[in-house]
């Protein structure tokens, strides 16, 4: 066992709940420590459909969520500009959708506090051309899109300079308790197989769709409805303003356009294990349907990628409910162990939506910070006080920018054709793990093999370019073909058409002029 | 719905075989390819053109003909060049190029002294340091008014209607190429009836002046819409009319009315109309006599985007005693004005080497080209003279009465150097 460590804070889970936790604690000066068991962003924050809310999709069924996804909208763009682009969105509504809704609408957004502005249809086409121009009703509200990774990385990073340790791939083990007090946990590294021990005053529990089986871990109870929901990108973006549909939340109601593609969102079912992210073909096909509807033509256009996230849908002890997962709540809650189940310094804040992470963050913050016995400090005054004078979000063709700005010559060379990375981001980033990377970080830092190709190309290039500064070509062959076996899951539904195409010349290239060396390794 | 060039993005497989057959990034670094400015580029392209790099796109066409998945490469380049911010000097400058119906309007009214002009070296350096014309490229000289005037008052004979659209070219510059068309047709039985002397748009369209273009086509359709209704078919002598009117005023500037649609239908490149005759018995064959010459016979890069093989290769291979040597390279570097540019000269003969050098090697007496900046270019580069295929076919049926003045060859020559 490698040596213990002590913080203020332990935060499990490295999604956008526990970041947010982890960032918003060292801003309030505590010692933190996140334990992570795969990457950042590695269970449902890294697969959803990119949206930051407006507030607009909840304000009939869910105002409450409503109200909070307006007001962290606003205050995410100010903490975390770059990874946020400015898109704007649509609700529309189009022939044959209750007329009804669309009436209610700008009431129910008045009330709830979201900014919506009524638009004629024309107005609405001419704002968004690609928009189905048989809409009845049109309102623009403040939608954007989040690069998760980007967010993420930001607040990690503002964490770790205020002296947060971020333990990526530690898994937690076992918790450690005495009584009815949670002293820490035990983790456990995945790449090297030890154990380390944490010692930590409170120990908040931030694992999402697996706040329930955490939380059984220190025998507490928290019940969770795990709702998985599908997401099909398509290679090109199809709109450059979100698109979401005026009718209650359903099916196949939004499309986003994030970075170089569009993504349309979502299903929603239950499942009894939150690690279930199975994608089934017809539930693909119904996405794309749904994504027609929206944009015309979005039923030919190339598909890319198909995923499911689990959502944590939270349901209180003894709370009443159907069971219909669309019908429950999309708040989140905060549990503090202690009134609950008797357990002490332990706290699970869980439910609610990316967009409100900062606000789950504060007040999960709050509660540790009661348990401590700090003094509670406002939070979002720092936040505020650090709002650049314009924010800079970040602009889709920024990549191509920066791509031009160094070509000519033997300035750089591109390694990712699809998605512009140069060699010189590869290196650097490379150099700033000291070698200790992979493609598939890579991947979520620079968008490396998310682009049309899928990795077909640039994959070998970045496994060069990481073996030629540190690592040993049998780790980089098993990286790649680690990185392979992941793509070609999330192609495996979507493989048709232009699509298919790609697949085959992907396949033949990994088989034969570029096969790693020794026996081949089968693909999914 | 999307947009077709935009939606045929997705075809794009990262294949490369574009970037293997772009004649512009085998010479120089200052253009990154098609694959690259083309189908990535654009996944990125919203609002603001950040990208200047595919300003060095020629616009040849190689990439999109070679695209084994159907990807609009160089229609989706010529629109990125048209967002590109430009300077004021710039603009004038382009549209100086771009706008040659206008200019060869005014110029056109006195051709002695425009010829003067541009034959003057240090007219051309001013030009040059002024209007980002380059001093040495291929500008062409104004016909004397008399040969103007001998098309315009040719008859188009008797026999079956066609119309005859004789663009910029043969309005201004080169007025005996029409009465030769005119005359090659009549003695096949065509009665061809010259349209007005009008820009197709092609020139303004890929210096970025879309709406110009778009006006120039609209004009142009309208004109002919009462014989392209009747089922007339519209022929062109020059390679870039032909292509703007067959597929570029709807795939590139995106026109989708009626009259323009039509006018596509109906449009022909001319060496494609005589062999499609040929093809149905109805070419007078027995009529070509034997011309005995050496010719390099050099496929335009727009006429290989018309799809329609080398119909001028055929009908020269008709002309007994016709020594043919076919050329196996792809582009002259011109590209309509591409080569004027005072940036881009350099680039364009750098383009054209390969050309050139396979011209100088098999020595022919003359170079048979479709299009007429490519004849220009390929004249100034190698000094030997090039007609269009329709010459040669008006000489081997011993026709007369149109003539190319000599001294416009013997003055192009002198502007090199």
């Amino acid at each position: 066992m490698t040596q213990a460590l002590s913080a203020d804070v332990l935060v499990i889970g490295g999604g956008s709940t526990g970041v947010g936790v982890a960032w918003e604690a060292t801003r309030r000066g505590l010692s933190v420590i996140l334990a992570e068991r795969s990457n950042l962003a590695g269970g449902t924050s890294g697969r959803f459909h990119g949206l930051l809310h407006s507030g607009g999709r909840y304000v009939v069924s869910d105002p409450r969520s409503a109200s909070e996804c307006a007001a962290e909208n606003k205050a995410l763009r100010s903490i975390a500009p770059q990874a946020i682009e400015d898109t704007g969105g649509l609700f529309v509504s189009l022939e044959g959708d209750d007329p009804a809704y669309a009436e209610g609408f700008p009431l129910a957004c008045e009330r709830a506090g979201v900014e919506a502005v009524a638009m004629s249809p024309a107005e609405a086409r001419s704002a968004e051309p690609a928009v189905n121009p048989g809409i009845q009703a049109a309102f623009w509200v403040p939608d954007a899109s989040v690069d998760v990774w980007r967010l993420l990385g930001i607040l990690s990073a503002q964490a770790a300079e205020g002296g947060a340790k971020i333990l990526e791939h530690h898994e937690v083990v076992s918790f450690e308790q005495e009584g009815q007090r949670v002293l820490g946990a035990r983790l456990k590294d995945s790449a090297t197989g030890e154990t380390r021990w944490v010692s930590a005053q409170v120990v908040v529990n931030a694992t999402g769709a697996w706040s329930g089986r955490v939380a059984a871990m220190a025998g507490c109870e928290v019940e969770i409805l795990a709702s998985r929901g599908v997401m099909v990108a398509f290679a090109d973006r199809l709109s450059h303003l979100a698109i979401n549909r005026c009718i209650r939340p359903s099916d196949g109601d939004i499309v986003v356009p994030i970075r170089t593609v569009s993504v349309i969102g979502t299903t929603d079912v239950a499942v009894a294990d939150p690690d279930d992210t199975t994608v089934a073909p017809e539930e693909v096909a119904a996405m794309v349907a749904a994504a027609d509807q929206l944009i015309p033509g979005a039923g030919s256009a190339r598909t890319l990628r198909a995923w499911a996230g689990v959502r944590p849908l939270y349901r209180p002890p003894g709370g009443a409910g159907s069971g219909a997962t669309r019908t429950v709540s999309r708040a989140h809650a905060l549990v503090d162990h202690a009134t609950q189940d008797g357990v002490e310094a332990f706290v699970t804040i869980t439910g609610g939506k990316l967009t409100t992470l900062r606000l789950m963050a504060e007040e999960a913050v709050d509660l540790v910070v009661a348990k401590i016995g700090l003094p509670a400090t406002p939070a979002f005054v720092e936040a505020l006080e650090e709002k650049p004078a314009r924010p800079a979000y970040f602009r889709l063709p920024d990549a191509l920018a920066h791509r031009e700005s160094v070509w000519g010559g033997d300035r750089d060379a591109v390694v990712c054709e699809c998605e512009g990375v140069l060699r010189s981001d590869v290196v650097a980033l490379v150099a700033a793990a000291r070698g200790r990377i992979g493609i598939g970080d890579l991947r979520r830092s620079l968008r490396v093999g998310m682009g049309p190709c899928q990795g077909g190309f640039c994959s070998y290039r970045c496994a060069g370019l990481i073996a030629e500064a540190a690592q040993a070509a049998e780790a980089v062959t098993e990286d790649l073909v680690e990185f392979w076996k992941e793509r070609f899951k999330g192609t495996a539904t979507v493989s048709f058409g232009a699509q298919a195409r790609q697949e085959i010349l992907d396949r033949w290239l990994y088989a034969s002029p570029l096969a790693p060396p020794g026996e081949p390794v089968a693909l999914p | 719905m999307r947009d077709e060039v935009v939606a045929s993005t997705d075809g794009c497989v990262k294949c490369t075989i574009c970037e293997q057959a772009c004649p512009v990034a085998a010479v120089t670094d200052l253009f990154p390819g098609p694959k690259y400015v083309g189908p990535q580029a654009e996944r990125f392209r919203h609002g603001d053109s950040v990208d200047r790099s595919v300003e060095y796109c020629s616009g040849c066409g190689a990439c999109s003909v070679v695209c084994p998945q159907g990807v609009a490469v160089a229609e989706l380049n010529i629109r990125a060049r048209a967002q590109i911010p430009r300077s004021r000097r710039e603009t004038l400058r382009n549209l100086a190029l771009g706008d040659t119906e206008s200019v060869a309007r005014l110029a056109g009214l006195v051709p002695g002294v425009a010829n003067a002009l541009l034959g003057n070296r240090a007219v051309r350096r001013v030009a040059q340091w002024l209007a980002g014309v380059h001093r040495l490229a291929p500008l062409p000289a104004f016909a004397p008014r008399r040969s103007v005037r001998s098309f315009w008052t040719k008859s188009p004979g008797e026999g079956v209607p066609v119309v005859y659209f004789p663009g910029c070219s043969t309005s201004w510059y080169e007025p005996w190429l029409g009465e030769m068309v005119v005359a090659v047709l009549e003695r096949n039985g065509i009665s061809a009836q010259i349209a007005a002397g009008r820009c197709c748009g092609l020139p303004a369209q890929s210096n970025g002046f879309f709406g110009l273009a778009a006006r120039r086509v609209a004009r142009i359709a309208k004109e002919l819409g009462a014989p392209v209704a009747k089922g007339t078919p519209v022929l062109a002598s020059s390679t870039s009319c032909a292509l703007m009117l067959m597929s570029e005023a709807k795939d590139v500037l995106g026109i989708e009315s009626d009259p323009v649609l039509r006018l596509a239908e109906a449009t022909w490149d001319v060496s494609e109309f005589l062999l499609d005759l040929h093809r149905q018995g109805r070419l007078d064959q027995k009529g070509l006599s034997p011309i005995s010459r050496r010719v390099y016979y050099h496929p335009p890069c727009q006429q290989r985007r018309h799809l329609s093989g080398r119909p001028a290769l055929e009908l020269l291979a008709l002309i007994p005693g016709v020594e043919i040597i076919e050329s196996t390279q792809y582009c002259c570097g011109i590209a309509g004005t591409y080569g004027l540019k005072a940036e881009k000269y350099e680039v364009a003969m750098e383009v054209g080497r390969g050309l050139f050098s396979e011209i100088a090697d098999s020595s022919p007496e003359v170079v048979a080209c479709d299009s007429e900046t490519c004849r220009w270019q390929i004249t100034h580069a190698s000094g030997v003279p090039s007609v269009h295929p329709v010459e040669l076919l008006y000489e081997s049926y011993g026709l007369s009465g149109a003539r190319r003045p000599l001294r416009q060859d013997a003055k192009r020559k002198s502007a090199r150097r």
